[in-house]
């Protein structure tokens, strides 16, 4: 019955073809940025530029790495990780907090809080980009981790997440917990939290693909070029002006910008997936 | 729906709530507060005192050739951006869903680029494109096309709008053939039984049965295009030529950074606020059907 719709044979051959065409027509840009990060500028600036690899390679990586343009790319890649994973740690953790109370608690004002928390899901930092530069001004956290972070956690994607799924965790659970005498955090840490760490896992990779991507804000507070994240590093290797551009060092630079999320991606397809679909719900 | 078992007490809850309320106070509500107070307000040239105008910054604005334009370049550039990247999407999934086996290799293949920053993104297309160095200007250059974005203005809009895309149609990909697949096999048999032909069924039984998944890639695509693709502009065209890209989020933050007009700038958060507002709401609604569906 199968033959129906799939196709067999020459059908079949085309249906792969077609695949084949689309994967290697997305794959082409950075297979040209890896070319061009393994070949010398001379090859570069004569156009046409080779289409294979060259002997290059570890020359401009280590060239990226350790002098990059205006400051060594090592560093910016430890900045993209200190900011990453700090936006994914605060925002899971302030996350599960709050939800915890929002679900597990009554207190006055819950419903207040619920709703302000639900507000700023509608409003991205690019739309209140000046006002929140000055509170990071006025807060001398200008070329700072703190600076970096703290903006982007203010969101409640994680909050609504938690939410749902500790709604789901059937009550008998919490029952059991206080007849054994156990409080609150006992019953948060010894039952909540393990029972998420699925959802916490696939939230994690989502946010740290959120928190290294991150552009516009790290272009606007990190004035200084050793606090600069690599993905927005890049631009700024380029000189003003009518100068040429490191073409094979800035290349360099575009891949390992993209290779941890990248990797992310790939080897935890599974939680990648399942958070991408989860955030969205 | 509420807990029926919950726990007593009062001032841990709150203590527990503390943490995200006191981020948001700061980091969000007092800056969005900001951005209304500023935006009924001009400042002078340095800054040292400024005059409340009512809303006379939107007055200004709204009659604005410039910024009429940046809501027309926004348009197309987001309608472009949605169209391209599902477009692409679906022809792919559609592809993929074919296949017995094999589909999952290639949505490993397919989904990574979803990792890849916009505004990385914008830094390789610009270099296949690039005037001097480009290898796919140069190859149109041998065919007697004459690429250059730097001074054609739809060169440079076509050229943020492939970037833009790119990665977008891994994540689009990713849900149509999730959607393609919770397409119950029998009923695609049946009709197959009847002869109907590819295209038969897909006009008249796969694309309804998408349509939620369709609707819902549509809000979730225009908001990208809308908020995201900061990166792959400000890479690529640091929406130049003339304007010709510089959609909406750009215009604040070069109004707001490069021209320092900050009531104009407030203003114009203030008018994306009421956007996202609305595509908020269409996504709520519409994710309500869904859970209906």
């Amino acid at each position: 019955m199968a033959g129906m719709v799939e196709k067999r044979g020459f059908g079949h051959w085309l249906t792969h073809a077609g695949l084949i065409v689309g994967v290697l027509v997305i794959f082409f840009p950075i297979w040209l940025a890896f070319v061009a990060s393994t070949v010398t500028q001379a090859e570069i600036v004569q156009p046409p530029m080779p289409l294979l690899p060259g002997d290059q390679f570890f020359n401009n990586y280590r060239q990226a790495l350790v002098a990059g343009v205006n400051a060594p790319v090592a560093a910016m890649l430890m900045n993209s990780l200190i900011m990453a994973l700090g936006i994914a740690f605060g925002k899971i953790v302030i996350s599960l907090l709050s939800a915890f109370a929002i679900v597990y608690f009554r207190f006055p004002g819950r419903k207040l809080f619920f709703w302000l928390i639900f507000l700023t899901l509608m409003l991205p930092v690019e739309v209140r980009i000046v006002p929140t530069y000055e509170v990071i001004a006025g807060f001398g956290m200008l070329n700072s981790y703190s600076g970096l972070i703290f903006p982007l956690i203010a969101s409640a994607t994680a909050t609504f997440l938690f939410r749902q799924f500790f709604m789901t965790v059937p009550d008998e659970l919490t029952e059991a917990a206080r007849v054994d005498g156990a409080g609150p955090m006992r019953f948060f840490w010894d039952i909540l939290v393990p029972m998420s760490r699925t959802n916490i896992a696939a939230l994690f990779v989502i946010l740290f693909i959120y928190g290294w991507n991150q552009y516009l804000w790290p272009l606007l507070i990190t004035t200084d070029p050793s606090m600069n994240t690599i993905v927005m590093g890049i631009k700024q290797m380029f000189p003003s002006g009518d100068d040429l551009a490191d073409w094979p060092v800035i290349m360099a630079t575009s891949i390992l910008a993209m290779l941890p999320p990248v990797l992310v991606v790939i080897f935890m397809q599974k939680l990648f997936i399942r958070g991408l679909v989860d955030s969205e719900k | 729906m509420e807990k029926r078992v919950i726990f007593k007490g009062l001032w841990l809850p709150l203590l527990l709530v503390a943490p995200q309320m006191v981020i948001t106070a700061v980091f969000f509500f007092y800056p969005a507060g900001q951005a209304i107070w500023q935006s009924l307000f001009i400042a002078d040239p340095f800054g040292l005192k400024s005059q409340f105008v009512g809303l006379g910054n939107f007055e200004y604005l709204l009659a604005d050739p410039f910024y009429r334009a940046s809501f027309l370049t926004t348009a197309i550039f987001s309608i472009s951006v949605t169209l391209v990247s599902m477009g692409v999407a679906l022809y792919l999934a559609l592809l993929a869903d074919r296949l017995i086996k094999g589909s999952g290799t290639y949505r490993t293949l397919l989904i990574w680029p979803y990792a890849v920053a916009p505004a990385v993104a914008g830094v390789l297309w610009m270099f296949m494109f690039n005037t001097r160095v480009g290898v796919v200007a140069w190859y149109l250059g041998v065919l007697g096309y004459d690429w250059n974005h730097v001074l054609n203005e739809a060169e440079a809009m076509g050229l943020v709008v492939v970037a833009s895309s790119w990665g977008r149609i891994s994540y689009n990909f990713l849900f149509f053939l999730a959607g393609l697949q919770a397409i119950p096999r029998s009923v695609i048999e049946a009709a197959a039984i009847d002869g109907a032909h590819f295209w038969t069924r897909f006009r008249t039984i796969v694309w309804p049965l998408l349509s939620p998944v369709t609707f819902f890639l549509l809000v979730v695509n225009i908001v990208y295009a809308f908020f995201e693709t900061f990166g792959v502009i400000h890479t690529i065209t640091s929406g130049g030529p003339q304007q010709a890209t510089t959609i909406l989020v750009y215009k604040v933050y070069s109004d707001g950074f490069v021209g320092q007009d900050l009531g104009s700038s407030a203003a114009q958060s203030v008018i994306l606020l009421g956007l996202v507002g609305l595509l908020t709401i269409i996504q709520f609604k519409f994710i309500e059907r869904k859970v209906h569906y």
